[in-house]
């Protein structure tokens, strides 16, 4: 799948505001989020993408094949994507199998047919098919409008912020069956967001844009190692480590990295081969020597990498496990201090509490 | 000011301008008499001090209204039939009935010669449409059928007919081309104002083949009582109206 | 010609009236639902000024419109020219082709204005969502818009009869009141009236009456179970 490029350079004037992208080229492999603020021009550039809006002028190519020359536009119905819309945009008129069949019946005959029982299944709405849609609660719908759209075999999903108009319950529920998907079907996804958590949980690589513009394309490795990423929030800085489901035991699920393990809570089951874990830097102690006499459960031995001074007497420090993946610390100037760390320094990280990201 | 002056006032004011009302004259007047009639009532007003004001509308709509008690003290109808109806139906005075004016027929074109041929163009009947008004419904159209009735064109014309619903509709669609000739009031052709003015010709139609278009006109039930709508109808017959009747393109009886 | 309550009654103005009707509405249903759509898409500026000039045969009475179409059907006016470009002969004035010209005009809002708000009430992004799903222009107008406007063509479709069955200075105006050809019921019941004929007035009055009841029930009767499904 490392073929797909996408590569460009578009323009949209819609009076208020200009999109102006730049150049971009983005290998399509797994998940690619387009995050900013909103304003920023995510969902404009991803309706340019899509071929939505006439407007649109500048390059396009997908793949070699041309989406857009200067105005000239190749029409969105051939285009070979799929669009999860932010409120489902189901068709109110027709149930939701008629819904589902609106796509695959306009589909070329040559096209790959996608296996309808199986989708169905897998997204959870086999027994919903003959419903009016106006009936579906929120996540139903927005289950209806990913099967809707993986039914069209894309070589392209498009994901317009699937997940804000839903509840927290639904949004867990979907966040899980989307990473599941993206895994099992290997489509390349554009998915648009504006919470930290969905790119921490779902994100190859980020697509920050500002003003219009694409800032800068980086892998979500590279971007959770600044210290100023802007996916961090309020609740300061985090780190992902990804690692592979183990046995679980007592209650207590074992994620392994590399040769280290890690323990949490059980939540839901886990259907995908990796899984992401997200931890708080404020949530991470360091100790010169391996605890044993500790209720903390999680101990791990890493390297100090950076210690970079933040305001108000606090240090983050970025720390480097075995298997090489790197974890923030946050830290008091005093305890820096008192502790004599420095670079190159092994010690012991003490992570309190554990989240599968959500 | 206290409640007794107040209403002491009101009274006073009612009073004077019923009384002022006595001396006002509404008329209802069939709306192609419109500008003749208007030049008659300043004549009058000079003459006499009465006011007279007019209401102009088709005739059967006139009648219409005068039967549902429309608020007129005299009625000029295009035809004989509405006033002798509003006789009949006890709405005006028997003995009031008079013919104030005869309409003239006329035939005009804008495009065709028919100030001296045309006889030869309505029998050779080189042309689509030829504009009249409605026989049914005004003695204009009534009459100009009768006229080709009488030169024996009705049946050979009858396809090329259309029919205004009124006189003035008939004009219209000569003017505007629709038709490209028609029989129309000479009153709506001699007219300085009329886009007919010395635009095309015209042929007035010998008045032995058609019976006179009769325009009478009553005095209503209403109107009884009022000196001023009985000083109208003799000022009608006053040289001054005469002559601008006639100005205007009508006839009157002999 | 019939025999009613003791006057001979035509009828054939009335069956001209619903011809008449019912080629006006077929023709403001297929002209106004481009049109309408079009509208509907418009910036706000520009929009203004072509809802503004839809809705002028509202404002001009019947007749001062008539006039002026019986300005521009005449044999050299500006609508005949343009007809006999697509290889029209005749006089559109005084015929049947010229009442239901007329009757375009003069019902024209009737059509647009409902069309135009229902096509407006359809979500842009349904439409978008159509396009990923390999709909073209066309089939989202079939398979999207025309099923979610159903009642906006319903609206647009009675009105535009019913005014077109109730109009009258206009086919006075351009029509010549020929019968069989242009002599519409609005204008013979005038007829009878201006006649004195108040008999056949009243019986050509309440088949009107009676017959546009039963048609306007029925669509809004229609209305509301369409009504249901669609929400």
């Amino acid at each position: 799948m490392t073929k797909n490029i996408l590569k460009g350079n578009l323009q949209l004037d819609l009076g208020g505001f200009k999109l102006n992208s730049g150049e971009f080229a983005l290998p399509l492999e797994g998940v690619t989020v387009l995050f900013g603020r909103s304003g920023s021009g995510k969902s404009t550039l991803l309706r340019a993408i899509a071929g939505l809006d006439k407007r649109t002028h500048g390059q396009l190519s997908m793949d070699g094949e041309v989406w857009q020359a200067g105005s000239k536009r190749l029409a969105t119905e051939q285009r070979h994507i799929g669009f999860v819309f932010q409120d489902a945009a189901l068709f109110p008129h027709m149930t939701v199998r008629q819904n589902l069949m609106y796509g695959i019946n306009r589909l070329p005959k040559n096209h790959p047919k996608a296996d309808f029982d199986k989708i169905v299944r897998r997204v959870g709405i086999e027994d919903k098919l003959d419903r009016d849609v106006t009936f579906l609660s929120g996540g139903e719908k927005q289950r209806v409008a990913i099967a809707r759209a993986l039914l069209m075999s894309p070589k392209l999903l498009c994901m317009d912020e699937p997940l804000s108009a839903l509840d927290w319950r639904s949004k867990a529920e979907l966040l899980g069956l989307i990473e599941e998907l993206v895994e099992e079907f290997k489509l390349p996804v554009l998915y648009i967001t504006h919470a930290p958590v969905e790119v921490e949980r779902l994100a190859n690589q980020i697509v920050f844009m500002q003003e219009g513009q694409i800032e800068t394309i980086e892998t979500l490795q590279q971007s959770l190692k600044r210290p100023d990423s802007p996916l961090f929030d309020e609740q300061g800085a985090v780190s992902v480590l990804i690692g592979q489901p183990g046995l679980v035991e007592d209650g207590l699920r074992e994620i392994k990295l590399g040769d280290d393990r890690l323990y949490l809570s059980q939540t839901h089951d886990i259907h995908t081969h990796t899984v992401r874990v997200r931890v708080l830097a404020r949530d991470v102690s360091l100790a010169l020597s391996d605890p044993a006499d500790l209720s903390i459960t999680n101990h791990l031995q890493v390297t100090i990498d950076e210690l970079i001074p933040q305001g108000e007497h606090r240090v983050l420090a970025r720390l480097k496990l075995q298997n090489g993946q790197h974890l923030f610390a946050e830290l008091t100037q005093h305890s820096t201090q008192r502790l004599k760390l420095q670079q190159g320094l092994v010690v012991y990280a003490l992570i309190k509490s554990v989240a599968l990201a959500e | 000011m206290n409640l007794n002056t107040l209403l002491a006032g009101l009274v006073l004011a009612f009073a004077a301008t019923t009384s002022v009302k006595a001396a006002t004259v509404t008329a209802a007047v069939a709306a192609n008499f419109t500008k003749t009639i208007e030049e008659i009532g300043q004549a009058f007003t000079e003459d006499t001090g009465h006011t007279i004001r007019f209401s102009f509308g088709p005739s059967g709509k006139l009648f219409a209204q005068i039967r549902n008690g429309a608020p007129f003290d005299l009625f000029f109808s295009a035809n004989e039939a509405a006033p002798k109806a509003a006789i009949e139906h006890g709405l005006a005075m028997e003995d009031s009935y008079f013919v104030y004016s005869q309409g003239v027929l006329v035939l005009y074109s804008p495009t065709l010669p028919v100030a001296n041929n045309a006889m030869a163009i309505l029998e050779q009947g080189d042309f689509r449409f030829l504009s009249m008004a409605n026989p049914r419904t005004a003695p204009y159209g009534t009459e100009a059928e009768r006229f080709l009735q009488n030169v024996g064109l009705h049946q050979t014309l009858r396809r090329k007919l259309v029919n205004g619903e009124s006189i003035a509709h008939a004009f219209q669609y000569v003017v505007t081309q629709n038709a490209q000739l028609g029989f129309v009031a000479k009153s709506q052709v001699v007219d300085p104002a009329s886009p007919a003015y010395n635009n095309g010709e015209y042929w007035e139609l010998p008045a032995e083949l058609y019976n006179p278009i009769n325009q009478g006109a009553v005095i209503t039930k209403r109107g009884e009582k009022n000196e001023a709508a009985i000083a109208f109808m003799d000022y009608m017959k006053s040289p001054r109206a005469i002559e601008i009747i006639q100005r205007y393109g009508y006839k009157l009886p002999e | 010609m019939i025999e009613l309550f003791g006057a001979a009654v035509d009828l054939q103005p009335i069956w001209l009236t619903l011809e008449i009707a019912t080629y006006t509405t077929i023709i403001l249903l297929v002209l106004g639902t481009p049109l309408a759509w079009w509208m509907s898409q418009m910036k706000s500026s520009s929009k203004v000024l072509l809802e503004a000039i839809v809705a002028l045969p509202l404002v001009l009475p019947p007749t001062v419109l008539g006039f002026y179409l019986l300005i521009a059907m005449n044999p050299t006016g500006p609508i005949t020219e343009f007809l006999r470009f697509f290889g029209f002969e005749g006089q559109l004035t005084f015929s049947k082709t010229g009442l239901v010209i007329g009757s375009v005009f003069y019902s024209l809002p009737f059509a647009v204005q409902p069309l135009m708000h229902a096509f407006e009430a359809i979500p842009h992004r349904l439409l978008d969502a159509a396009a990923t799903l390999r709909a073209s222009f066309l089939d989202r107008f079939r398979t999207i818009i025309l099923p979610l406007s159903r009642r906006g063509f319903l609206t647009a479709a009675t009105l535009s009869f019913a005014h077109t069955v109730g109009e009258f200075g206009v086919v006075l105006m351009v029509g010549g009141n020929i019968p069989g050809e242009t002599r519409m019921v609005s204008i013979d019941i005038f007829d009878h009236v201006e006649a004195m004929e108040y008999t056949q007035a009243h019986i050509l009055s309440a088949i009107m009456l009676v017959f546009s009841l039963f048609v306007l029930m029925l669509v809004y009767g229609l209305n509301r179970r369409f009504g249901v499904k669609v929400g």
